[in-house]
């Protein structure tokens, strides 16, 4: 691909990017606290929408395990909260990054030797594994009670935090999951868009011909499943701290479920979809449950729905709308 | 001795249950190429509806033999569930990656679980006068359930009924053609839109049976379809996804492993079967039974 068109691509990118960003910037200051929390945690999963689609969307592979990484970030923190009495933000993320890396590239080299069915319930396998673990060695876990994850401090204590947890979630912490989310988008974005990334594209497409003109197949899917899985984690460290407490539940395979979620909602073909996915979800889910007690039973539905009739999820169903629009007018 | 007995017999009951919902599972797979996640609800729902009609017709009045006539209705209702999922939301994406499939099932899975709660409430549902009809019998003079051995025998007899259904009816001649070559099946005459309902509405039976059976000995409870689809997954990849034998084999393995597990490492139980499973995949990726 020319560079050109590369720059012209960023350029476009960039005039879309640059709004939200700054809508993003500005929210915590109109809506209410408990929104910017909300959105927040919307953010989070966004994140781990973004690792996930670097498997399904860019290499091909569906996993129905990723509750792992993510719930192996969340862990990791309340491990490091528990036995270090550690109590710094900046601590959690690396550490929660680097054990759901370790998890994923161990898991990985297991699952990318198979694609399809197998890779999925493989993933999905494994994942199991480790939640069985972390719901059984409860001396160690605190078993199906979880273990709780108290305000951490941001910085090294250079940003003061305020007393009232909502204020903390909705201010200083709001803004570190933020700055977080922009660099994980940027740094995806080049990973998709460099020669690595182009690989996996035609590994997607066309594995033998990948292999055929060098790509290393397997190593390049083991690869693109740790980078896969370290997204996930980081995005396991950012969510478990504003949630006070992580159990068991986050890493079962149903919550592998919701992930894969974000990615129909928003749309897996594109970069932007998981993203919106994450975010759209995560306020659905609020309202699904604020509104009946049957909130599975909404979700089902318009995930099915999704399928039947949307499949391209948000982002492709306006992409194509635009299309129209602009070939009407 | 007799404790080793009780062991075993426990490991065949747990064995025959997930014959039942691995075996639809599987049988499923192997005509579809279809991996039913809303499989576990089905086997949850036979359980539900197997537990009412013994509540509505018996009360809490004393069991008899006759009334065991009622648990099949577990198996029925999740047939005509099946009968009516499968052309209304499979036959649509057939032609899609089958990545849509298991989306689909997903979905569903997550609306049958809170349909359930809809219907029959977050309580547990039990059908217990059937269970204490049949008393307990001493075997080598240790007292053990008998209705647990009628559990045991529906599986066996399961298990011997499909084997004759799929090798020696003309409807397990389509199914096989079908199976191996859809296609060429549907050149040569099957009715192939026909063959996948009735497979699909047989698998779903057998899940619900599996429910109906077990459901006198424990109960139903919200949650037992997720955790039954995850523990048939097991059984599927060691027997091999599509193969009922293999599915009965790994039935009987996943039963056995269980029950060494939890009388030895109890924490470590789901660990062990899941990484059997994984271990199984690495060697053999089609699993013991199964075709690459």
């Amino acid at each position: 691909m020319p560079l050109a068109s590369d720059a012209a691509s960023l350029k476009r990118a960039l005039a879309i990017a640059i709004p939200i960003a700054v809508v993003l910037i500005l929210i915590p200051y109109v809506v209410p606290p408990y929104h910017a929390y909300l959105l927040s945690s919307g953010l989070t999963y966004a994140i781990a929408g973004l690792g996930f689609n670097l498997l399904l969307g860019y290499t091909g592979l569906l996993s129905f395990g990723h509750a792992a990484y993510f719930g192996m970030g969340a862990y990791a923190v309340a491990f490091l909260v528990k036995y270090f009495k550690i109590a710094s933000m900046e601590a959690f993320v690396v550490g929660g990054v680097a054990a759901a890396a370790i998890v994923a590239a161990v898991f990985g080299f297991v699952c990318v030797r198979y694609t399809r069915i197998f890779f999925s319930i493989l993933a999905l396998a494994l994942s199991m594994v480790l939640w069985s673990l972390f719901l059984k060695f409860y001396w160690v876990t605190g078993g199906s009670d979880g273990l709780r994850v108290p305000t951490p401090t941001l910085l090294g204590g250079l940003i003061g935090n305020p007393e009232d947890k909502m204020d903390f979630l909705s201010g200083p912490y709001y803004y570190f999951v933020l700055v977080l989310f922009f660099l994980a988008v940027a740094v995806m974005w080049v990973i998709v868009n460099s020669p690595f990334g182009k690989a996996l594209q035609a590994i997607r497409d066309n594995e033998t011909r990948a292999e055929f003109v060098g790509v290393q197949v397997r190593k390049y899917r083991w690869i693109a499943f740790v980078v896969s899985g370290a997204f996930t984690g980081l995005a396991g460290a950012l969510w478990v701290p504003a949630n006070g407490l992580i159990t068991p539940d986050f890493v079962y395979w149903t919550f592998s479920g919701k992930i894969v979620f974000f990615a129909v909602l928003g749309g897996f073909r594109t970069f932007a979809g998981p993203v919106i996915g994450a975010v759209v979800f995560n306020y659905l889910e609020y309202f699904a449950v604020a509104s009946t007690d049957y909130w599975q039973l909404v979700l089902g539905t318009v995930l099915v729905f999704l399928v039947m009739a949307m499949p391209t999820g948000i982002v492709g169903t306006l992409g194509r709308l635009a299309l129209k629009l602009r070939s009407a007018s | 001795m007799d404790t080793l007995l009780i062991h075993v017999l426990n490991s065949l009951l747990y064995a025959a249950v997930l014959f039942l919902i691995a075996g639809g599972l599987s049988l499923i797979y192997g005509v579809m190429r279809i991996v039913n996640l809303a499989h576990g609800n089905l086997y949850a729902l036979g359980a539900y509806v197997a537990a009412w009609a013994v509540g509505r017709v018996l009360g809490t009045g004393p069991g008899g033999l006759p009334y065991l006539l009622l648990l099949p209705v577990g198996a029925l209702a999740a047939g005509v569930v099946g009968a009516v999922m499968e052309p209304t939301l499979l036959r649509p994406l057939y032609k899609r990656a089958e990545e849509y499939q298991l989306l689909v099932t997903f979905g569903l899975l997550l609306m049958m679980d809170d349909v359930i709660r809809f219907i029959w409430g977050p309580y547990p549902l039990s059908a217990t006068p059937i269970y204490e009809y049949f008393g307990s019998m001493r075997i080598l003079g240790t007292p053990y359930p008998a209705y647990n051995l009628v559990v045991i025998a529906v599986g066996f007899l399961a298990a011997m009924f499909l084997r004759a259904v799929v090798y020696k009816t003309k409807f397990g001649v389509f199914l096989r053609a079908t199976s191996q070559d859809m296609r060429m099946a549907s050149a040569l005459g099957v009715n192939v839109k026909r063959v996948y309902v009735q497979a699909f509405t047989l698998g779903c039976m057998m899940a619900g049976l599996g429910g109906a059976i077990i459901v006198p000995a424990q109960t139903a409870v919200l949650g037992m379809g997720v955790d039954a689809l995850v523990l048939s997954f097991v059984v599927v990849v060691v027997g091999g996804l599509g193969s009922l034998e293999g599915a009965l084999i790994g039935a009987i393995i996943v039963g056995f492993v269980r029950t060494i597990a939890i009388s030895t490492f109890p924490e470590l139980e789901l660990a062990i079967l899941y990484m059997i499973a994984a271990a199984v995949l690495l060697v053999r990726p089609a699993g013991l039974f199964g075709r690459a």
